[in-house]
């Protein structure tokens, strides 16, 4: 069963975004600990915490900050991604909306931390309401003098940023770091060849560091309670709370906030009511709709930690949890999910661009029925060429579901393909029909 | 029609612009009022945009037709956005689309001809745990349901 956890970002304080109630609730207790300190002592407390990224490739986040140049005379930039794109995922949104601020004292340790001039909150279009309860949530924090000159005055400081809402316009590819900062220059979204890094050629050039909303909005917490404690809760190799966003087959589908490590069957018997009219489960994606699947029968005893998934051959992701009952048909499932990155691929890179149209034409064709069995190799094969091949990871992420999907449950698929090809072709002789044979491929 | 911001708007686009160090960063911002203001971004419209913020026709062209949300053609006056990605796909969310598809009588990216709806089926909004969800232009409606749906679209005739 599980326990009361610690609630670090989704805290249950009634109108949390409001200042005043966020003041008297220890707002920007954080940001006054980390002015007593130099900007690497917090990039250090970071460090030790054991934070790791939110957005999907859990990349050590005070790591990340320590690439930023030091004593150069350039602006330097964060944007915070809030793009939130990926199937499944819809847990920065609950930051905007229930706990915005600590978004905003977040960027601003992570500014004084870097030495920033400025901070961009990248919102997804689709979340009109959420861009402007962000907006409005920016705004108060200006007024009160929170952030921008005045703050230089509220703190007492020498440090002063600007923090920015920018809306996206419905495009997935713009969550990748790269795609997302052209996207910011007024461009088209296309994601740029690393290296230069965005540590070192970023945003206009400046060097940048781009992190998820609830990396940032977690760095307040790390420093009000200590990255000791911090590194304590849940998983060591990847601790903290993570905010799981569960939906499909369940009872109470939403997101929880709950410590890394959590027992995934947990998550969805304990915390979410288990499955809808008891059924059996047939699949879970751990960590939105690009991460590979879990079998049904593999569930038991697998812990929501990063660490955890990967030797079994899936990651946390962001953290979206996908419950499939044994009455889904996977198939259709699987083709969606090629649909979608079919969609949203750049068109960039060969690989992607026509694969990911490839993947999607032999699943259609498997769910009408006219598939054989060698188009189940094909789809691994056409995966596997996608992967690693790409200038972003929107290669990887269209390819590991339908390689997931197909090795995992191959059973399902064979049983809806033929079991071979089967050709008429023409004897010809002098130009002259003979016979029909039948050749039989296996 | 004469395509044209009013002051204020103007002063707000100066706004957007003052955030940025480079004024070409305030292209999605101003894409974004215009297709407020006038529904959708007509060549006209970008044309307009372009020599405000002193880009070419081309990049405005380019940037818009990258990103879904900007309407290349008129849309309705209410825009039904049916999600049918897979955690609303679980919940029945393509077969919503056809039953809202066979009320409007329109397919994706349609529009009735008394231009009152239109109809689109979109990839993930980020309302998974609310399936099956539908937006009608910036309103979204979770763990919906088609009686629910079809009535509304029937208020709003």
């Amino acid at each position: 069963m599980i326990k009361d956890t610690p609630k670090l970002i989704l805290r249950d304080i009634p109108d949390l975004h409001k200042v005043d109630v966020y003041l008297k609730n220890g707002g920007f207790d954080a940001f006054k600990k980390a002015l007593t300190w130099t900007p690497d002592e917090v990039t250090n407390e970071v460090k030790k915490s054991g934070l790791r990224g939110r957005g999907g490739a859990a990349f050590p986040t005070g790591l990340k900050w320590s690439f930023m140049p030091k004593g150069i005379d350039k602006p330097k930039y964060l944007a915070i991604n809030g793009d939130e794109s990926e199937p499944g995922s819809f847990k920065d949104r609950q930051i905007f909306e229930q706990n915005p601020l600590q978004l905003v004292e977040g960027i601003l340790i992570a500014g004084y931390a870097m030495g920033l001039k400025a901070g961009y909150i990248y919102i997804r279009g689709e979340y009109h309401k959420w861009v402007k309860l962000m907006e409005d949530a920016v705004k108060s924090a200006y007024d009160a003098g929170f952030v921008g000159e005045k703050m230089k005055e509220t703190f007492g400081t020498n440090f002063s940023m600007d923090i920015y809402v920018h809306k996206g316009a419905g495009a997935y590819i713009c969550g990748e770091e790269t795609s997302l900062m052209n996207s910011l220059e007024g461009e088209r979204g296309y994601p740029r060849v690393k290296p230069p890094f965005p540590a070192q050629f970023g945003l206009w050039g400046m060097p940048t560091t781009v992190n998820n909303v609830e990396t940032i909005a977690t760095v307040p917490a790390i420093l009000n309670m200590g990255a000791e404690n911090y590194s304590k809760i849940g998983a060591p190799k990847h601790p903290g709370t993570l905010l799981f966003g569960v939906s499909g087959h369940v009872n109470k589908p939403g997101v929880y906030e709950l410590p890394t490590g959590t027992l995934l069957t947990d998550i969805i018997y304990d915390v979410c009511g288990g499955v809808i009219g008891n059924k059996k489960i047939k699949a879970v994606i751990p960590g939105g709709s690009s991460m590979p699947p879990l079998r049904g029968d593999e569930i038991e005893g697998v812990m929501m930690d990063e660490e955890s998934l990967k030797p079994l051959g899936t990651h946390i992701g962001t953290g979206g949890i996908m419950v499939m009952d044994e009455d889904t048909d996977l198939v259709k499932i699987t083709l969606r999910i090629a649909h979608f990155y079919h969609h949203e691929s750049c068109g960039q890179c060969t690989p992607c661009r026509e694969g990911t149209g490839w993947m999607e034409k032999i699943l259609k064709r498997i769910l009408k029925g006219e598939g054989t069995s060698k188009d189940l190799d094909l789809l691994v094969s056409v995966a596997n060429n996608i992967e690693g091949n790409t200038i972003c990871a929107l290669g990887d992420a269209a390819a590991w579901p339908v390689r997931g999907f197909v090795t995992k449950f191959r059973d399902e698929f064979e049983k809806r393909v033929k079991p071979s090809r089967e050709f008429v072709a023409p004897n010809v002789v002098h130009g002259k029909v003979t016979s029909k044979d039948k050749l039989v491929f296996a | 029609m004469e395509i044209r911001f009013s002051e204020a708007e103007l002063k707000e686009i100066e706004q957007h612009k003052s955030k940025y160090p480079n004024p070409k960063s305030a292209l999605m911002p101003v894409l974004w009022m215009a297709q407020n203001k006038w529904g959708w971004l007509s060549n006209e419209v970008m044309q307009y945009v372009a020599d405000l913020l002193n880009l070419t026709y081309a990049h405005v062209l380019g940037v818009a037709t990258f990103y879904t949300m900007y309407f290349k053609k008129p849309m309705g006056k209410y825009h039904v956005q049916v999600c049918t990605n897979v955690s609303c796909m679980l919940h029945k969310g393509d077969e919503m689309f056809e039953q809202v598809s066979n009320k409007l009588g329109i397919g994706h990216n349609e529009r009735t001809s008394d231009g009152l709806f239109s109809l689109e089926e979109v990839e993930c909004m980020g309302a998974c745990g609310g399936a099956p969800m539908v937006a009608i232009n910036e309103d979204f409606y979770e763990k919906t349901n088609i009686s629910f749906v079809s009535k509304m679209l029937d208020e709003l005739k």
